[in-house]
């Protein structure tokens, strides 16, 4: 067959037509729903530690957003956002990567911040927005950020982290830092332009960055077959700008680990960014602001629900014995006294002091914002009761 | 009449235009089957069909840009963006494009039949991202209108205006609102102008200018001077661009004090541009500066946002200024 050099690409002579049927992309599983594993499958690296710590930080999270979406419908903290379902895909990640590797989330991956050592006390004060809050009580509940465990602060807009992830990759590797970005965002954020941005150019600049697609089945009420997309998922798309991708199953502890393992080899020895597309199911409303039974059935959700990523990692710890029921058990009521105590305290904690409502704006806070926070006070010294929650400490 | 809260109306004007022409079109993200995330959009889909009231994928500026093109072969497009602080990828279409259309073209093409729909505003614990009035950066583009009603009877009579207008026209909504305020509304179609103020209440004190949610912050601190006896005319500014100069500066001649309120921050924010142009036409019967009651110059915060806001006891505190100045 003649070739084009210039292109590098083959000349035929009739018309041939490219279709999503013309690359089929399969999902890597090795834990399959009945919690045994596939006899030939390829094994992430790991031992009984590794998945004993990929566990607990599982469970606690599922207690942890079981718990504070309770405290939401009970008024004591304003929005909540779950990850119920989807806890294997940010916890086993986390768990494939070094602990200097970035972490830039959308707003579901509190797993991958528990993993990383981010305390039930330091959850409940961003939940809280109270002084003690590393975010200064500034953004809603969720929107986490933590600099010395390398985990971006949240920023609602979707996708606006897909290409910053790979610039910040671009400065570890010019750097020498050897270390990677993972990038963490849904199939609905995979539609906005930043997401092209993103991986276009981190093929071309040839950057260490994780790629990690959480295809959850919804962006909000959206459902993503037929509606968000037409094509095969987001998985084509990796190829499409020229960068290896791997589809897996998000709800296998090991798929994701295997993967994941072997992306940050990619990224880090061979500046290869990578595109994961992990399959998974949103157990929970998109957030506590929405009630899934207004676009999906109850039968969809059951589904997915013997498919669930704890109770299929539970399986197979306890088969192995790894895990036994007391231990989970034990496990569940530490952890959920724990998150309750820290709940109480971090409730009774006060806002920040009003001079913080200027600082960060700039580097320094500017003579006119100083002037309007002198008026502020001048007028809160007025009506202190309207202002209870600062009124008490002015100076 | 029917008794609605503000989404009511949205969505009763919705439903009167779709019905009128087969070629209004609403969409953007989660609007159809379920109707929106504030239901602004819902039983549109059961009665005008998956085709003409329908979810878009998750990317604004494809929402904005597919509506540009749509309006501009001939048919009316309603895009909503979710929320105003998601507006700003599609900020290229709407200032580059949308607004440009007709003058680049010597107006052989026109997007005279778009109207963006978005949810603004604060006081909603809506922290950064889910609080802010973006309408300043718009206002200073020529080329599209912006339009923000204060209660359903003014959603519904300028949403329909609006849409039939031939200019694009971004409509924000208060969300504060949107099920807060209610009150009687007229089930048929009417409409109300774009581009003329309301004088909501006569007086001769002094005149306070709000627009959207902030004209009820503004009708509680009128409240609260009138009882000191301050007699106030209150103003809708209704269309902050073209804004009714008429309106505004014949108050001002008549009661020499004005006090502007606006949700956004205060640099920069319309409420400046009302005050150069009043400043400009009735600098002589002025008998105090004219006071801005803004945002401070900060990002929306969640925890201090009672603090942050422009409320009712920040404008009652100006209009107090002003009439002791």
């Amino acid at each position: 067959m003649a070739k084009d050099k210039k292109h590098n690409t083959e000349i035929v002579t009739k018309p041939k037509w490219f279709d999503k049927d013309s690359v089929t992309i399969p999902m890597l599983q090795i834990l399959k729903e009945d919690g045994s594993f596939h006899k030939d499958a390829d094994m992430p690296e790991y031992d009984k530690e590794l998945i004993v710590k990929i566990h607990d930080t599982m469970q606690f999270i599922r207690i942890l957003d079981e718990r504070m979406i309770a405290a939401q419908r009970q008024g004591r903290i304003s929005f909540y956002l779950a990850s119920r379902g989807e806890e294997a895909e940010s916890v086993a990640s986390a768990a494939a990567l070094d602990a200097g590797d970035m972490i830039m989330g959308q707003y579901r991956e509190q797993g991958a911040l528990a993993y990383r050592g981010f305390t039930v006390e330091q959850f409940m004060n961003q939940l809280f927005s109270n002084e003690k809050d590393l975010g200064k009580g500034r953004q809603m509940p969720v929107h986490y950020g933590c600099a010395d465990l390398n985990f971006m602060t949240i920023s609602s807009p979707l996708g606006t982290q897909i290409p910053q992830a790979t610039g910040y990759a671009f400065g570890q590797k010019m750097d020498k830092t050897e270390k990677c970005t993972i990038c963490y965002f849904g199939e609905g954020a995979a539609s906005e332009g930043d997401f092209h941005a993103a991986l276009n150019m981190a093929s071309v600049y040839k950057v260490p960055v994780i790629f990690f697609c959480r295809n959850n089945g919804y962006a909000i009420s959206t459902p993503a077959q037929g509606e968000q997309y037409a094509g095969d998922g987001i998985a084509p798309r990796g190829i499409g700008y020229g960068m290896k991708t791997i589809r897996i199953d998000g709800n296998d502890v090991f798929a994701v680990l295997k993967a994941t393992q072997e992306a940050r080899r990619l990224a880090v020895e061979e500046n290869e960014p990578v595109l994961i597309e992990a399959m998974s199911y949103r157990m929970s409303g998109h957030s506590t602001s929405d009630d899934p039974t207004g676009y999906r059935t109850r039968d969809e959700e059951a589904d997915w629900q013997a498919k669930d990523p704890l109770e299929r990692l539970q399986k197979w710890m306890m088969n192995e014995g790894w895990l036994d029921k007391d231990h989970v058990e034990e496990h569940h009521a530490e952890v959920k006294a724990k998150v309750l105590a820290a709940l109480k305290e971090s409730e009774k904690v006060p806002v920040p002091h009003i001079d913080e409502l200027i600082n960060d704006v700039y580097d320094e806070p500017t003579d006119m914002l100083k002037e309007q926070l002198d008026e502020l006070k001048e007028h809160i010294r007025k009506y202190p009761d309207a202002y209870s929650k600062t009124s008490g400490r002015l100076d | 009449m029917a008794k609605m809260n503000l989404l009511q109306a949205i969505n009763s004007a919705l439903d009167l235009a779709m019905a009128k022409h087969d070629n209004v079109y609403s969409f953007g993200e989660d609007t159809g089957g379920f109707g929106g995330v504030f239901r602004a959009t819902s039983g549109l889909t059961e009665k005008y069909g998956k085709h003409r009231n329908f979810n878009t994928p998750l990317v604004e500026q494809g929402i904005i840009g597919f509506a540009n093109g749509l309006a501009s072969q001939g048919s009316f497009a309603i895009a909503e963006i979710q929320f105003g602080d998601y507006i700003f990828p599609a900020f290229d279409q709407i200032v580059n494009e949308t607004a440009k259309f007709r003058y680049r073209s010597g107006n052989e093409f026109n997007v005279g039949g778009l109207t963006i729909r978005t949810p603004y505003g604060g006081g909603i614990a809506g922290g950064h991202y889910h609080s802010q009035s973006p309408e300043a950066y718009f206002a200073h583009t020529p080329g599209i209108k912006i339009v923000t009603p204060r209660n359903p009877y003014e959603a519904k009579g300028l949403l329909l205006s609006a849409i039939f207008d031939k200019n694009p026209v971004l409509f924000m909504e208060p969300k504060r609102l949107y099920r807060a305020s209610t009150g009687e509304v007229p089930e048929e179609e009417y409409t109300i102008p774009l581009g003329k103020a309301d004088v909501v209440k006569e007086g001769t004190d002094i005149t306070v200018l709000g627009w959207g949610a902030q004209m009820e912050m503004t009708e509680k601190a009128v409240e609260k001077a009138e009882e000191d006896g301050v007699s106030c005319e209150v103003i809708d500014l209704r269309t902050i661009s073209p804004w009714d100069v008429e309106t505004v500066t014949q108050s001002v001649l008549k009661t020499g004090r004005l006090v502007i309120s606006q949700e956004a921050p205060i640099t920069g924010g319309f409420a400046s541009e009302i005050a150069a142009t009043v400043q400009d036409k009735c600098f002589l019967y002025l008998e105090s500066p004219i006071a801005r009651v803004c945002g401070i110059d900060v990002p929306y915060p969640l925890c201090h946002e009672k603090e942050y806001m422009a409320d009712h006891l920040k404008i009652y505190e100006a209009i107090k200024r002003s009439m002791n100045y």
